[in-house]
């Protein structure tokens, strides 16, 4: 399979679109026509073919954007990447998770060579071709997990293990539903999820954290997350809030079925094997309300999703004001029809809207 | 499943160290390369023995980066139920066995100055593992290994003469004891103190480091236990809807697998708190034996860790 590079921005003249097979495959994030925080994790191995889920790192039509959109918010900040001292070790365990996936898994557009502890790695989508000795950090042009998550769609989280507990002690993120690294580096699992509303109460972070703990070498997990951004945006950063939270205010009933996407976070977990660290891939995926519109069952459910959702968590994502608007856009796509279980759109079996 | 993934090996070594331990080795059958870990994980060992299988936890001690083969090293317990007997007697070279994915609940904590390990008999084997770690990454540390008698002293030859400024060897026979307050005072800021040994040597460095006012994170044990023999016992699982014979040299665990219920489990040894089971309902006593339950969990009655506690008495329902 080879992929088609979109040319594309996600910012100023927002030019990001998806293709139609893009659309097909977003990771719509409801399975039924309501939601609330649950535990809601599974074992992260594959999926349906051509699903978000198939791969271990998912590589899609806007790699080569985001890499270039990621690589100017550190020229900007480069705060977006830190790493703690004792974190290089695991760093170099992500390196190799992420170089020993996609050359499996992609290669025709990634190739790994090694030869004992000299590594040679091509990524032709980015033009890169670099030997380097592996576990040695002068031998790359930045430390280990900088050097990679340049060239991995998604931010990441890299979680110190110890005391029973998880420690944001690495990362690198530029493209996060507004949550700072810079803010949450060395805390631990309840102090970094603090601001999270009603989920503390009802005991899932106890529960997610006992999961996160067990996680073993070769058993990875994944679950699902998601919130609204109005444009096409990966940076929505606490650091430039000043800069798209206005952004929010411009929706208007003309432009909103092109300017509001759902923005869905496909999240992974791996254990490291040298350092036993965790790493936590949080991949974002765009696709703007027009698009999901597309998929008859998505229009009813996420009109059923939004209206029904506690306004907690409308206002912990940022779109309580903009709500009502939603709302008024969305119900145009719902015919009051029931809908299937589960996250895939059934475009064959769905039928059309009935109005 | 339950438990970590599962590797398929062939014994390729097994060298008797002197009476009580041997090593074995174990490579892959189909050729390929196993995973890396880190230092003081473990693997769980599945044994055919009979009609029991036997899930056993042993620390690696090969090197983590070493993919081409595994090591254990394995001490003879005579009065336990039968698993190191087991691996002693009926474990040849050639055999083809299943162990799991390294699975590690001892792990370095790497922002450590300096890792000051001390060990105490068979308990030295993570830390063989862990060295060859740091000396590959450049740590500092040192090790203050105890055992019975120099005839006992598995790997005390290889640690001597390799790391001979890092190791410091005592002898139970000739009286040498490790002067730990002495010991523990010496340390650099920033050092961590590691400990895997018998019970009383565990408790001992833990309460003497805690009273010479170490920070709790500073301070890393561990202790394997295995499940002992006892009374056996009778238990109903609720959501299986089966009744249930604990025989006197299987665990809980055992038991439950043997009817065919799937149960968690990662360690098997009372510490990673995945087998946690609720008490629906009990009249009797428990024998609680893990490291992971709390003392008023203990005293509630309303959980136990199938891997290594029993029971006694007339009824148990567990949540299972
Ligand atoms: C180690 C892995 C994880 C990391 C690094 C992580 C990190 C974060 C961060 C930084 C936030 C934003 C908090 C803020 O507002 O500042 C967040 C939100 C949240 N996290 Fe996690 N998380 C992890 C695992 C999990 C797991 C396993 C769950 C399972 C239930 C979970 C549930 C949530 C929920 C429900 C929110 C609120 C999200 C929303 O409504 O948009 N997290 N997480
Ligand atoms: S299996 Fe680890 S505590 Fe029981």
């Amino acid at each position: 399979m080879t992929i088609q590079f979109n040319d594309e921005t996600f910012r100023d003249d927002y030019s990001f679109y998806n293709s139609e097979r893009a659309i097909k495959r977003f990771p719509f994030p409801f399975h039924e026509d309501s939601y609330m925080y649950s535990v809601n994790m599974e074992q992260h191995r594959g999926g349906p073919m051509d699903s978000v889920y198939e791969k271990r790192f998912d590589v899609d039509e806007h790699y080569v954007a985001e890499m270039k959109d990621r690589a100017m918010v550190l020229a900007d900040d480069p705060l977006r990447c830190q790493s703690l001292p004792h974190m290089t070790l695991a760093g170099w365990d992500l390196l190799e998770l992420i170089m020993v996936s996609k050359s499996e898994d992609y290669p025709d557009l990634f190739e790994l060579h090694r030869d004992g502890n000299k590594w040679r790695w091509v990524n032709k989508p980015l033009g890169i071709d670099d030997t380097f000795t592996f576990l040695d950090d002068t031998t790359l042009p930045y430390g280990p997990m900088e050097y990679i998550t340049r060239q991995a769609q998604g931010d990441f989280c890299v979680l110190d293990q110890r005391d029973d507990n998880l420690w944001m002690d690495a990362g690198m993120v530029t493209t996060q539903a507004d949550w700072s690294l810079d803010f949450d580096i060395g805390m631990n699992f309840f102090e970094w999820h603090a601001p999270v509303p009603l989920a503390h109460e009802k005991g899932i972070f106890v529960r997610a954290l006992k999961f996160l703990l067990n996680i073993q070498q070769g058993a990875p997990a994944r679950r699902l997350n998601w919130t609204m951004t109005v444009n096409p945006l990966l940076d929505t950063s606490p650091e430039n809030y000043h800069k798209w939270g206005i952004q929010k205010t411009t929706l208007t009933p003309e432009n909103i079925g092109t300017k509001q996407h759902l923005r869905v976070e496909l999240q992974t977990f791996f254990r490291l094997p040298r350092s036993n660290a965790l790493v936590f891939p949080i991949r974002c995926y765009l696709c703007s309300f027009q698009d999901l519109m597309t998929a008859p069952k998505w229009g009813r459910r996420l009109h059923r999703v939004i209206r029904d959702l506690p306004v907690e968590l409308a206002t912990y994502k940022g779109f309580i004001d903009n709500r009502p608007m939603m709302l008024d856009y969305l119900s145009q796509f719902d015919d009051g029809l029931p809908t299937s279980p589960g996250i895939w759109p059934d475009l064959d079996t769905e039928p059309s809207l009935q109005k | 499943m339950s438990g970590a993934e599962k590797i398929a090996v062939i014994v390729t070594d097994i060298v008797p160290l002197n009476d009580l331990v041997t090593r074995f080795e174990f490579k892959p059958i189909d050729g390929g390369l196993l995973p890396t870990f880190s230092g003081g994980a473990h693997t769980v060992v599945e044994m055919q023995d009979g009609d029991i299988t036997r899930l056993n936890p042993y620390s690696l001690m090969s090197d983590p980066m070493d993919q081409t083969a595994y090591a254990i090293s394995v001490r003879r317990d005579d009065e336990g139920r039968g698993g190191s007997l087991f691996m002693h007697r009926n474990v040849k070279v050639g055999d083809k066995m299943t162990i799991s994915y390294p699975v590690n609940l001892f792990s370095l904590d790497l922002r450590a100055k300096k890792h000051l390990f001390l060990a105490g008999g068979i308990g030295i084997t993570p830390f063989l593992a862990q060295i060859k770690q740091l000396e590959r990454l450049g740590g500092n540390w040192e090790l203050h290994y105890a055992c019975r008698s120099e005839s006992l002293g598995s790997y005390v030859d290889e640690l001597t003469s390799h790391h001979p400024n890092e190791t410091h060897i005592y002898y139970d026979d000739q009286d040498q004891k490790i002067d730990l307050l002495n010991l523990l005072d010496g340390q650099p800021l920033g050092t961590h103190v590691y400990v895997c040994g018998p019970k009383g040597m565990i408790n001992w460095v833990r309460q003497t480091a805690e009273g010479e006012g170490w920070p709790r994170e500073a301070i890393h044990y561990e202790e394997f236990l295995a499940p002992q023999p006892g009374k056996p016992f009778e238990v109903k699982l609720a959501v299986s809807n089966k009744v249930i014979q604990v025989g006197e040299n299987e665990s809980l665990l055992e038991a439950i697998e043997r009817e065919g219920v799937d149960a968690p489990y990662l360690c098997r040894g009372g510490a990673c708190g995945q087998c946690e089971t609720r008490v629906i309902d009990y009249t009797g006593n428990f024998i609680h034996r893990d490291h992971w339950l709390e003392d008023d969990e203990h005293a509630s009655g309303e959980k136990i860790m199938p891997c290594v506690s029993r029971f006694e008495g007339k009824t148990l329902v567990l949540d299972r």
